[in-house]
């Protein structure tokens, strides 16, 4: 039984990351048709940024200030480069953001070496909370509470903020949004840089719980494609539930077929594409 | 008129066959050797696979590598648990190549777009993780070894391709031969032009009574039965098959291929290849930091040259 909770519990933390890798990988899709390859990337870059700055600002400033940090060159990548490609077919937007990936891995490892570096938490967060449920740590507790933190904040301000009622009408109908008047390049630059930074945070909050790598964020990046396939692509709440079903899923599995884990959430993609082909949550003309 | 394109044309053909056909002879002259002229053959015709599908019917897979990798798993557990036969290790990767294809293809073929990219990454993601951890079989992580080409035997001779490494390149030029021909025929008949009206304006395909999914399937089918070929042939060049000939990261490098030589042409991956396979052979000697170069070389042909090698030569042209 501790050993099923052991890995539902794993299950959910690793789908926590699902979700904001997918949420962010999600926005940037809706919104400019773009599939962000370099995502991971970003993701290491915010632990890595964070990693230096912690010995000067302390770890709860350097858990936003990062994200932030990662988000503006995030924006000055979109400014730069991905918003040229916009008009283009969505084909070298992918290429560009493949290129970038690997440009960014290659950096982060030039800059930081290549070798895992650890990255310390406050002591309290680190100690276990019982003596039974031993893998439930402080750390991991606080993990979950910041992504449903950061999750709880995004959906708030996607509902009442005046640019998240943009950013979810761009996401259905960006021609009306525009003849509204509403400055469709800013918006886009916005919720890139939004994007980008859910990733960071992503990124700092794994680097209290596995070591910093310039490659961190790769294993999260196929399932959180198939957490936005499985959701119904354009739907933010169903990238959401794909992200904790495949992460639960994959940890159920892990009790009983250990080498599976991987392959359940493709079977699960499958399935979900077999039978609903639009995703859970997908609406209808969404998926064209 | 017609006749001057036609005779341009079989000109072309000529100067690319000649190219190809002399490149053992003179490619020791510029500093190549022959493995690096079949890789060149082997990656172009994988490039050309692709662009059967994106440049020719408008449907970006950015899972291909996962057809190619099969294709080389099919021919290196053939060669090994199965019969020592190179052609036959050929039809056991197309085989499996093709049939995967067209399974998961049944499931992509409605979704267009990034969407359609999306799926087929993730999709061809499962090859990897299949190859990845059957290691009893497939050898994991450190691939598929211990197998090798068998010498072709034709009745009373036998063309030993396994040492003779100029033997070897002409049997994939060969292969090359059929396949480009088979798809320069498919496209050149009534369903290629299908296709290609399908990648001008899929709906009015649809409402002209094309059954505009089907074709997409079929030629997404037909795609990753040539670039199982192309996998096949792949495995037995290295004697060797390995997990990351699946992953996305080699997809990209054959996508890039294709929009590096120019995805309008039905040569333009050939080139595409030849340029990339080069300057990968050369840089990687050269730098540590490949990875970077790699990012850059991608990230400098979609600003700068979208429309490939061949494309800033079309532009010239046209003005």
């Amino acid at each position: 039984m501790t050993m099923i909770l052991f890995n539902v519990t794993n299950g959910l933390i690793i789908g926590a990351f699902y979700v904001l890798m997918a949420l962010g990988l999600s926005l940037i899709l809706n919104l400019s048709g773009v599939i962000n390859f370099a995502h991971g990337g970003f993701l290491a870059l915010g632990g890595y940024v964070a990693y230096t700055l912690t010995p000067h600002i302390g770890f709860w400033p350097a858990l936003i200030i990062s994200p932030i940090i990662v988000a503006i060159v995030g924006i000055i990548i979109e400014k730069l480069m991905i918003q040229r490609l916009y008009g283009r077919d969505p084909l070298y937007s992918l290429l560009l953001t493949f290129g970038l990936a690997f440009v960014i891995q290659d950096g982060t490892r030039w800059w930081w070496g290549a070798t895992g570096l650890p990255f310390t938490v406050p002591d309290f967060l680190s100690q276990p909370l019982s003596n039974e449920f031993f893998f439930i740590t402080g750390y991991r507790v606080f993990m979950v509470a910041m992504v449903v933190i950061a999750v709880g904040a995004l959906f708030l301000f996607l509902r009442y903020s005046r640019m998240g009622v943009r950013i979810r009408a761009g996401t259905l109908d960006l021609d009306t949004v525009s003849t509204l008047g509403v400055n469709v390049r800013t918006l886009r630059t916005f919720n890139f840089g939004l994007g980008i930074f859910l990733a960071g945070f992503a990124g700092v909050l794994a680097g209290g719980q596995v070591s910093l790598l310039p490659t961190m964020g790769d294993p999260l990046l196929m399932p959180s494609f198939i957490a936005i396939i499985v959701g119904g692509v354009g739907s933010l709440p169903g990238t959401l539930l794909g992200g904790l079903l495949i992460g639960v899923a994959a940890g159920i599995t892990t009790v009983f077929f250990p080498s599976a884990s991987e392959a359940v959430i493709y079977v699960l993609m499958a399935v979900v594409l077999l039978i609903r082909p639009r995703g859970l949550l997908g609406e209808e003309g969404m998926l064209t | 008129m017609m006749r001057q394109v036609q005779s341009q044309q079989a000109l072309k053909l000529a100067a690319i066959w000649a190219v190809l056909l002399l490149a053992p002879y003179w490619m020791p002259f510029v500093g190549g050797y022959t493995a690096l002229g079949t890789r060149v053959l082997v990656l172009g015709l994988a490039a050309m696979s692709l662009n059967f599908l994106l440049g020719f019917t408008g449907v970006l897979s950015f899972g291909h590598a996962a057809y190619f990798g099969l294709g080389a798993y099919g021919a290196g557990l053939m060669l090994k648990y199965g019969i020592h036969s190179t052609p036959l290790s050929l039809v056991a990767g197309i085989l499996l190549g093709t049939i995967s294809g067209a399974l998961l293809g049944a499931l992509i073929v409605r979704r267009r777009g990034v969407y359609f990219a999306m799926c087929t990454i993730a999709f061809g993601q499962v090859f990897y993780y299949i190859a990845f951890q059957w290691s009893s079989i497939t050898g994991g992580d450190d691939g598929l070894r211990g197998f090798t080409r068998a010498p072709l035997s034709l009745g009373p001779w036998s063309i030993d391709i396994l040492s003779n490494s100029i033997a070897f390149y002409y049997f994939v030029a060969l292969v090359f031969a059929i396949s480009a021909a088979a798809m320069a025929f498919v496209l050149e008949s009534p369903f290629g032009h299908t296709l290609l009206a399908i990648r001008e304006n899929e709906r009015r395909a649809r409402f002209l009574g094309i059954p505009t999914e089907r074709h997409i399937w079929l030629a997404f089918t037909l795609s990753c039965l040539f670039i199982s070929i192309a996998g096949a042939l792949y495995a037995l060049l290295n004697n060797f098959a390995n997990p990351r000939m699946l992953d996305y990261n080699q997809s990209g490098e054959i996508v890039i291929m294709a929009v590096l030589g120019g995805m309008r042409s039905f040569w333009g991956p050939l080139l595409g290849a030849a340029v990339f396979v080069v300057l990968q052979d050369y840089l990687s000697s050269m730098t540590n930091n490949w990875m970077s170069f790699l990012g850059m070389i991608f990230m400098l042909i979609v600003l700068f040259f979208p429309r490939g090698v061949l494309g800033i030569f079309r532009r010239k042209e046209a003005a």
